[in-house]
């Protein structure tokens, strides 16, 4: 068994030895530069996630940046662009406001806007997600407008096995990928493999088979999923409970084939819910597979407001197993 | 005396208050009934007081993560605070904020910010609005060490200078950006001197004095209200306690914080000079702590009674609902 943090640190790892073009950057990826302890490897990131690569791979390949979002995300993209694969690491996802024209505009475009003469392996790592009262700018899911950028590729695991190998895919990808580490997941242990292995993108996982219903859900929502599933099993409603895993590209055909079966669906997506992530399935679906549907969509996200800071406001933002299994028995009518 | 008695006496209240809100809050957060990041100001309280000194209600400040100094020297209401903090409905925001958002437009109190380097461009823009105005009026921004190294600071402070606005740039230097050092981070020789790069005037002072603050503060705020445009203070303090409450601390020597309490203590500094020049009595200084001391204990009972926000508040104070 290995957490979702250790799991990616192994990945990192296991990635900077397979290929010295490997660099890892960011704010306290390792910690301890300056300061009066000379600890190096203090922090090892925020969240633990990149301890100990310091040690092993020095201090050329695991780079402590000052509080310079800009920077970090645009000296990835140049890094690429002169042949290393940065991981570069934003220390909570909300960041991306204060870097995001490095992102859109510029390692998002290179490719395409040069017109092929270039690649962008770029993985920018982005701890995210509310349910730890960290409030309106520590706790945000903004994956539906990096999803919604041309040249970009999304990535959002679910658990611990699904993160390594969706990151040894995102570090060997050539475009940039945005890799979304649910806070709330660091601590989730489950199987995962020692050796190294990839996953595809743009292949769902099916999670559970069932007939009534399909359940698409994602990250930390996933297991709020199975949570309702588990509760509705004694009224005998079950159900296809499918994560996507990666959002772009994203797998519609698992979606369209599970939906032509069951004939209702409930898209279950922590962010607000506007232009969302759950909203663009629901408009693939109604476009694609409307004479499959038998009831109308049913999205469960937050609602369209920031995230709030006290603990009961917090809670009742997020969605939970009762919102999703309520949504459940309400396409079911 | 640089100060009336009752102007030093007030000073000394601030600079209590933030010491004793913040060791309260110490304890307060290892019995987890407070939620979220509480990243306490203990030891530079004679940054925010020296400097906010010299503003009134009218007067603007724009902060950051490590906000609640800021908030008590700038005079929000610190029963208020201490709601917020703990998430009450009638905490300053409502308890939608949080410690990481208090905020009080009616004390000039623009917000703590959780993005770092995210105020000194509001404070630039309040600065605007005072200046057109024509309001006489000064916007300081408060920034540590790890946040002077944000484009958005750098962006801030030269659209400052070149629009010569009432600014002040504050910069907190406590030797760390969470757990990376100044000595790393900041790649000049120091801050002070790269500001002045930006062209306006620019110093460095002890920010464990208060009157060393106090004094290149009134230069900088007297600046700016007469039309001279902005300029840059960087204070040397140090934090008591780690960038967060919970923060295991590896990257400081061990021994570090203690001796920092010793000998860069803002308060015993002030006591120390107010009586060395007879300025004040010690049994004034006392009778300020005691009162602080139970304005703390009533914050805290207070605000563990208050009740929490209603379910209803989370889609209120946003446009529209979907
Ligand atoms: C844009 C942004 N980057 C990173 C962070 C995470 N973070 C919060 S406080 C902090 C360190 C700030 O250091 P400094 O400016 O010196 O202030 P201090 O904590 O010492 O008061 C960091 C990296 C953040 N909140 N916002
Ligand atoms: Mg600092």
């Amino acid at each position: 068994m290995k957490s979702y943090r250790e799991a990616i640190n192994q990945t990192l790892a296991q990635e900077m030895r397979r290929d010295d073009s490997v660099i890892v950057l960011g704010e306290d990826v390792s910690g301890g530069a300056g300061g009066s302890s000379g600890k190096r490897d203090a922090a090892g990131g925020v969240f633990g996630v990149t301890a100990g690569l310091i040690g092993e791979f020095g201090e050329q390949r695991v780079i402590d940046t000052p509080i310079s979002e800009s920077a970090i995300m645009g000296a990835a993209g140049g890094a690429a662009l002169a042949g290393l694969r940065p991981v570069a690491e934003l220390m909570f996802a909300d960041f991306v406001g204060v870097s995001f024209d490095q992102i859109f505009n510029q390692m998002a475009k290179f490719r395409y806007m040069f017109g092929g003469k270039t690649t962008t392996p770029v993985v920018v790592r982005l701890p995210t997600g509310a349910g730890m009262n960290m409030a309106a700018q520590h706790s945000q899911t903004i994956y539906p407008f990096l999803t919604a950028v041309p040249g970009l590729k999304v990535v959002i695991p679910s658990n611990a096995y699904d993160a390594k190998g969706l990151l040894a895919t995102a570090i060997r990808d050539d475009d940039p990928v945005m890799f979304f580490e649910h806070k709330a997941l660091y601590p989730r242990k489950c199987e995962v493999p020692d050796e190294d292995y990839t996953i595809n993108f743009g292949e769902a996982e099916l999670v559970r088979e069932g007939d009534d219903v399909t359940v698409v859900a994602l990250a930390r929502m996933v297991g709020f999923a199975e949570k309702a599933l588990d509760s509705l099993a004694a009224e005998g409603i079950s159900a296809d409970l499918i994560d996507p895993r990666t959002v772009s590209p994203l797998d519609e055909e698992t979606i369209l084939d599970s939906v032509e079966n069951t004939g209702r669906l409930v898209v279950v997506d922590e962010s607000n819910p506007r232009c969302s992530v759950a909203a663009d399935i629901a408009a693939i679906v109604a476009c694609k597979g409307f004479h499959s549907l038998k009831a109308p969509i049913k999205l469960v996200t937050a609602p369209h407001t920031p995230v709030p800071f006290a603990r009961e406001l917090e809670r009742a933002y997020v969605p939970g197993p009762a919102h999703i299994a309520a949504a459940i028995k309400e396409v079911l009518q | 005396m640089p100060l009336g008695k009752q102007e030093l006496l007030a000073a000394y209240r601030k600079m209590v208050t933030i010491r004793e809100f913040e060791e309260r809050l110490h304890v307060e957060v290892a019995s987890g009934d407070i939620a979220g990041f509480c990243h306490l100001y203990s030891g530079q309280e004679a940054v925010a007081v020296g400097v906010t000194s010299h503003l009134d209600d009218d007067d603007y400040i724009a902060s950051t993560h490590r906000g609640h100094g800021h908030c008590i020297a700038k005079g929000c209401d610190v029963i208020g605070m201490m709601k917020e903090i703990f998430g009450r409905r009638d905490g300053l925001c409502g308890g939608k904020g949080g410690s990481m958002h208090i905020a009080d437009m009616s004390k000039g109190m623009l917000g703590a910010n959780a993005i770092v380097g995210g105020g000194p461009p509001i404070a630039v823009g309040a600065a605007i609005a005072t200046q057109l105005q024509g309001r006489g009026k000064v916007t300081a921004s408060f920034t540590g060490d790890g946040g002077s190294n944000q484009g958005t600071v750098f962006e801030a402070m030269n659209l400052a200078v070149v629009l010569q606005l009432p600014t002040v740039f504050i910069f907190e230097n406590n030797g760390y950006g969470e757990h990376t050092g100044a000595d790393y981070a900041v790649g000049s020789a120091d801050i002070a001197s790269r500001a002045a790069g930006f062209g306006m005037a620019a110093e460095k002072v002890d920010g464990c004095d208060y009157f060393a603050v106090y004094e290149a503060a009134g230069r900088a705020v007297t600046r700016a209200r007469q039309g001279g445009g902005p300029s840059a203070i960087e204070c040397t303090t140090t934090r008591y306690f780690g960038h967060f409450e919970g923060d295991p601390q590896r990257y400081r020597a061990k021994g570090e914080v203690e001796q920092h309490r010793r000998a860069m203590n803002c308060l015993a500094n002030f006591r120390q000079r107010v009586n060395a020049e007879d300025w004040l009595a010690p049994d004034q200084l006392d009778a300020v702590e005691t009162e602080v001391r139970s304005l703390i204990d009533r914050a805290v009972s207070e605000a563990r009674a208050a009740p929490a926000p209603a379910l209803d508040d989370l889609c209120t104070d946003v446009y529209v609902s979907y």
